[in-house]
């Protein structure tokens, strides 16, 4: 319980901190939400690296995408991915029905314009750790009600 | 030389190249070099056999005459080459796992430090003075 406050904090100043106070264009939002990504991006690359000293090497990409949902998740979040789905050509669909850092925003609709920015450094994580273990993807969220929340990851073939 | 420990990008180009004794650094380079196909059929032979080994450790990836090549590979892809003299006989299989162990801890810490690129040669002094103890050790 208590390790997961300072995470929570710390994910809400870094976001006060690069967006700001103010509210500023479009493009200014756009160029933000990417700064966030990436910086999701590096920590999920470090991240994996430890969580992944001690298990066995990965079968495939299913496996990789089960390690994401069960204990990558559960080392960020204290909880697993509540839903896994799959089109077994390269997409894939985590979904969280309640995403703890959507859960201290007021549930249903209010400030649902204002979810992008507290989902984008959890997208970049998701890259990040994915890339690290040698899969190259494009990781998208959707929220249509608070403070449940879509992940869709698009396996990039070379 | 007597040992040389190598640190191969998932790319597979170098990261950390090292060994003892300089003037057959060329030999050990190319010794590195040809134990990556070993490392890589390794890799892509799991699921294929009944024996599912899914060990980081690759164990001796092979021997020739004058020295014994060990290999280990993480799940970022990344491969762990040590190369000792074959006339060191007092060196155990569980010495060289634990040396990779080693090697990955430091290796994992490298990879968190917010201060290194992920993919640049590997600049840490910490790193390397985890390789030259292994290097007095074995030496």
């Amino acid at each position: 319980m208590a390790d997961e406050a300072p995470f929570q904090f710390l994910h809400s100043e870094v976001i006060q901190y690069v967006f700001g106070a103010s509210d500023s264009g479009d493009a200014e939002t756009g160029r933000n939400i990417t700064k966030v990504e990436s910086m999701g991006f590096r920590v999920g690359q470090g991240l994996i690296e430890r969580l992944t000293k001690e298990t066995s090497r990965f079968k495939d990409e299913l496996d990789v995408m089960k390690f994401i949902c069960k204990d990558f998740w559960t080392c960020l979040f204290k909880k697993q991915i509540d839903n896994l789905r799959t089109n077994h050509q390269g997409i894939y669909v985590l979904q969280d029905s309640k995403f703890q850092l959507l859960s201290h925003l007021s549930a249903g609709k209010q400030y649902l314009d204002q979810a992008p920015k507290y989902l984008a450094f959890t997208c970049g994580l998701v890259r990040g750790a994915l890339s690290n273990l040698g899969v190259k993807s494009i990781v998208t969220a959707e929220v249509s009600i608070m403070p449940a929340c879509k992940f869709q990851v698009m396996i990039q073939k070379i | 030389w007597r040992v040389g420990i190598a640190v191969i990008a998932k790319e597979n180009y170098p990261l950390y190249i090292r060994s003892v004794a300089s003037q057959s650094e060329l030999k050990f380079h190319y010794t590195v070099h040809t134990s990556l196909d070993v490392v890589e059929e390794k890799i892509s032979a799991v699921g294929k056999s009944l024996g599912d080994q899914r060990e980081l450790y690759l164990g001796l990836l092979y021997p020739t005459e004058d020295y014994k090549v060990y290999g280990y590979v993480t799940n970022s892809k990344v491969k762990f080459v040590i190369v000792v003299d074959s006339s060191n006989t007092s060196l155990r299989d569980n010495e060289i796992r634990s040396m990779f162990r080693k090697l990955h801890n430091s290796f994992t810490d490298v990879m968190c430090n917010p201060f290194h690129n992920p993919g640049d040669p590997i600049q840490s002094k910490a790193f390397d003075g985890i390789v030259s103890g292994m290097m007095v050790q074995t030496g």
